[in-house]
């Protein structure tokens, strides 16, 4: 059972490889003369000013709040998809339930405008 | 063939002979997806050169055909800048970081009947769980990079990604219910009989929601308003440089082959043939191995990338969001109960 997991933990390392290897072949086998200008942030035009680490729209930290309970809603819906042949309507109908109170939710988080962009 | 490797080598310690046989397996399928990884930069150029009733590359080898090898060894001599603001460890790492997830999910991806890395119990969710993961590296790039334009590239695609991600996840459930298991591989048998039989009939609006959210995961036209040229220049890499920059663009592509063989695995029936229980044909096409029904079927999504990327202009960054939030997950939902109920009262051919 557990040993089918070691290729693919392999193959991550082997991943790490295949990223890693050509950008240290090209570090070695590019030129390297930098300077200033050259290694300064882009910007359009003027000097780069302010920091670039600045403050940012909130509705983003929104949609990852709003990520994370609909993606462990998935988390919790996958053994449900599985045995459900086997719970029946008995499942199905609890998880409904769940998925209704969640819609709610959902329904409230549109309704106050969380999934308004202007 | 890895039985004949295992003898050659018996002279080596057990478990190293299975790590060199894994390492090779590994080879043989990271190899022609990255070569593939290449070719489809040309085909691409090529496709959309035709489309806008231009030739595209023609010039370096035969019809263009040497053209991302030459990209290739260009980008390798290129200089690698590292902006003296950047953090630059995480700068290095990030690349990396966004690559090692869209490779590895090949690792449980089935080719054939008997042709996998590892036949993993919870390929599906291992799937999900690796692809998540993606999203880091452009995060840490966004920030790692210290420029306004590559910061709010970062979080555009953060917010984008993972809200797709919701979508895609609902119908990856779909998926699970019809089939009634985890297992790549069991999910193809379970759609064996005809191509009535694929999931693609009952589970048809999770299908075209998956491609799509497929689409706008991999930040692709016309969900690319991450890389929006005219707005925020390239996004998240734009500070990043030969092959610094190459390794998104490898991790980006790899990502695109691998939405495509898992939407042909998960609904247009993976390795099977298009022909079987067609009485004649099935005969006559009988002797052709599985992998090329499946590199076919992966292959005309790979073209609609392309041809979405030619034909559609770019979506409006709210447009996406709404999209993505007030369609694609309410209609998931609902289809989520459709399938649920479907499975409940044995439907057709497909839920026995």
């Amino acid at each position: 059972m557990l040993e089918n997991y070691f290729p693919v933990l392999v193959f991550i390392v082997m991943g790490a490889i295949f990223g890693g290897a050509p950008m240290i072949i090209s570090m070695l086998a590019g030129p390297s003369k930098p300077d200033d200008e050259k290694l300064s942030p882009y910007e359009c035009g003027f000097e780069a000013f302010e920091d670039a680490r600045m403050k940012f729209d909130v509705r983003y930290y929104l949609v990852a709040i709003l990520f994370i309970i609909f993606d462990l809603e998935i988390a919790f819906l996958f053994p449900w998809a599985i045995v459900l042949d086997e719970i029946g309507w008995f499942g199905f109908i609890g998880m409904f339930i769940f998925l209704l109170i969640l819609v709610i939710g959902f329904i409230y988080e549109w309704k106050k405008g969380a999934l308004e962009w202007e | 063939m890895f039985d004949l490797m295992r003898e050659a080598l018996s002279f080596l310690p057990q478990d190293l002979v299975t790590v060199l046989v894994i390492i090779s397996k590994i080879t043989i399928i990271a190899t022609p997806i990255l070569l593939s990884v290449a070719y489809i930069t040309l085909l691409e150029r090529k496709v959309i050169g035709y489309m806008q009733v231009r030739i595209g590359p023609n010039r370096v080898g035969p019809r263009g055909l040497l053209q991302p090898i030459a990209d290739g060894l260009k980008l390798i001599m290129k200089e690698t800048i590292i902006p003296t603001k950047a953090n630059r460890v995480l700068f290095i790492l990030a690349p990396v970081l966004t690559f090692i997830p869209a490779i590895t999910a090949f690792a449980v991806v089935p080719f054939d009947y008997e042709m996998y890395l590892s036949d993993v119990d919870a390929s599906l969710l291992f799937i999900l769980a690796i692809t998540s993961m993606g999203v880091y590296g452009i995060i840490i790039a966004g920030w790692a990079s210290n420029s306004k334009y590559a910061f709010l590239g970062a979080l555009r695609s953060a917010a984008q990604i993972v809200s797709y991600e919701i979508a895609m996840g609902f119908a990856l459930v779909g998926v699970l219910i019809a089939a009634g298991s985890l297992n790549l591989i069991d999910i193809v048998r379970a759609q064996e009989g005809s191509m009535l039989h694929w999931y693609w009939i009952p589970l048809f609006p999770l299908f075209v929601i998956y491609y799509l959210s497929g689409v706008a995961e991999t930040n692709r036209a016309p969900f690319d308003v991450a890389e929006g040229e005219s707005e925020i220049v390239a996004g998240f890499h734009v500070e990043y440089s030969a092959m610094t920059f190459s390794i998104f663009f490898l991790g980006e592509y790899t990502a695109m082959i691998l939405i495509s063989l898992l939407t042909a695995i998960m609904f247009m029936g993976g390795w099977l043939s298009p022909f079987q229980g067609i009485p004649m044909l099935e005969e006559m096409f009988a002797f052709v191995p599985g992998i090329v029904w499946l590199l076919a079927k992966a292959f005309i999504f790979l073209f609609l990338f392309i041809w979405f990327r030619a034909t559609y202009p770019r979506y409006r960054y709210d447009q996406i969001m709404r999209l993505g939030w007030k369609v694609f997950i309410p209609i998931t939902i609902v289809w989520l109960l459709v399938v649920g109920v479907a499975l409940l009262v044995d439907l057709g051919p497909w839920f026995d």
